[in-house]
């Protein structure tokens, strides 16, 4: 009971923060700005205001390879003649001296989170394995080799067992693969500290090649009913020839699935980042306008960040959920024909 | 003259999609509501069959916000650009 004032108190005394901040606060706060700084890609890890990691930027152009850390690029600077263009089509990006972009192969802020989350993903998963080729025949898994055991026979039995029935073992490390990589960058996007916060499945480039890797699993393992039932399906005449009604649409099915799964994924997990970042930036707005309207904001933005975030934690799991199990259901449909 | 009436086009298009967004979530509103209609009620009438039947009703809300995303995101270039 004593314990629960206590918090209470602490959490009360929070408050002070905001208000102490709306004294001092001038100036502008551009929200869609901040925003978009978030999601985008980024020559830098950005930490708070003084922390800021520099990447290395890797470029390829008309006099050779250029590797150097970002931060000589920082605030506007030319180093070897490229810059950071500030306008225009290729804006952010690297540019040489005429605004062309090399062949730009740097390691951004999007790259570093996608070793990361390989790293962290390689990491848990082979030690799980390897506790189970040490121990799997004597004793009973326990404790964290016990949860990824269920969450990995969840998805072997329930998703793709169910999916694709006969001969799915081919499939099932490609799925449990996908599956926990989506998950895991999902997961890793809502927290807003290094080594999380990059928006990693909230980057189209990254979810179209996830869809891509659905695309080949999907179309070249499968047997030659299936490239039959596309070109000349099981329908009746008229159909099929002189006009080819049916294999047409067939023919862009292929590809509408992969296209789908990305933007699902895309889009939801963008827009929860966009949510929490517009909730979290209600407070900073409201810094200006006086100490009472910024307390009550703040206890309102921080309830509904609360919500919203239990809300992207269920969407992380059940976008990756998906994904693996429409991706399942298609090599199913593919093997089936 | 001329400027007006870019500008003009210019906030219309805002207005569009802002419109067709909010057209989108009323879209996806009726179709998950639909969903969660018959999932509870096919629950009440065999309740040993509601894991089944709340998979499936993720599954398919997760389809249909998938199409109302897709709204979402022209809206959102139509805004951006």
């Amino acid at each position: 009971m004593r314990v629960k004032l206590l918090i209470y108190i602490i959490c009360i005394l929070g408050l002070a923060a905001p208000t102490r901040a709306a004294e001092d606060q001038g100036g502008d706060v551009d929200v869609s700005k901040i925003i978009f700084e978030h999601l985008g890609d980024s020559y830098e890890w950005h930490i708070t205001e003084g922390a800021v990691i520099p990447l290395p930027c890797i470029l390829i152009g008309e006099g050779g390879l250029d590797v150097f850390l970002s931060d000589k690029l920082e605030h506007g600077a030319t180093y070897n003649g490229y810059h950071i263009a500030t306008e225009g089509d290729n804006e952010g990006k690297i540019v040489n001296a005429a605004g062309e972009r090399p062949f730009d192969i740097s390691i951004t802020k999007n790259v570093l989170e996608l070793f990361i989350v390989c790293i962290l993903l390689c990491s848990v998963v082979l030690g799980v394995a390897r506790w189970y080729r040490k121990n799997g025949a004597k004793k009973a898994p326990g404790g964290f080799v016990g949860m990824m055991e269920a969450v990995i026979d969840f998805i072997d039995k329930d998703v793709v067992k169910e999916s694709i029935g006969h001969g799915y073992e081919r499939f099932s490390p490609y799925l449990m693969t996908v599956f926990l990589f989506i998950l895991t960058s999902n997961l890793l996007g809502l927290l807003p500290v290094f080594p999380g916060g990059a928006n990693l499945t909230g980057n189209i480039a990254v979810t179209m090649t996830c869809a891509i890797t659905a695309f080949v699993a999907i179309n070249c393992f499968a047997p030659k009913g299936y490239y039959k039932s596309i070109f000349w399906p099981d329908v009746p005449i008229f159909l099929k020839a002189p006009i080819p009604i049916m294999p047409a649409i067939e023919f862009i099915g292929v590809f509408t699935k992969p296209f789908s799964l990305t933007i699902r994924l895309f889009a939801n997990i963008m827009a929860g980042h966009i949510i929490i970042l517009a909730l979290t930036s209600v407070v900073f707005v409201t810094a200006e306008m006086g100490t009472a309207m910024c307390a009550s904001m703040t206890v309102v933005s921080v309830l509904f960040c609360i919500f919203m975030n239990c809300l992207e934690l269920l969407v992380a799991f059940i976008q990756a959920y998906v994904f693996t199990i429409l991706t399942a259901n298609f090599i199913g449909l593919a093997h089936d024909e | 003259m001329i400027l007006e009436a870019v500008a003009a086009g210019a906030s219309l298009a805002k207005f569009g999609a802002a419109i067709g967004a909010a057209i989108a979530v009323i879209g996806a509103a009726l179709g998950i509501g639909m969903i969660g209609k018959s999932a509870t009620e096919s629950i009440a009438r065999q309740p040993s069959a509601s894991g089944n039947i709340r998979t499936s009703m993720i599954l398919t809300a997760a389809f249909i916000e998938g199409v109302a995303l897709f709204a979402i995101v022209v809206c959102l270039l139509v805004v951006l650009k």
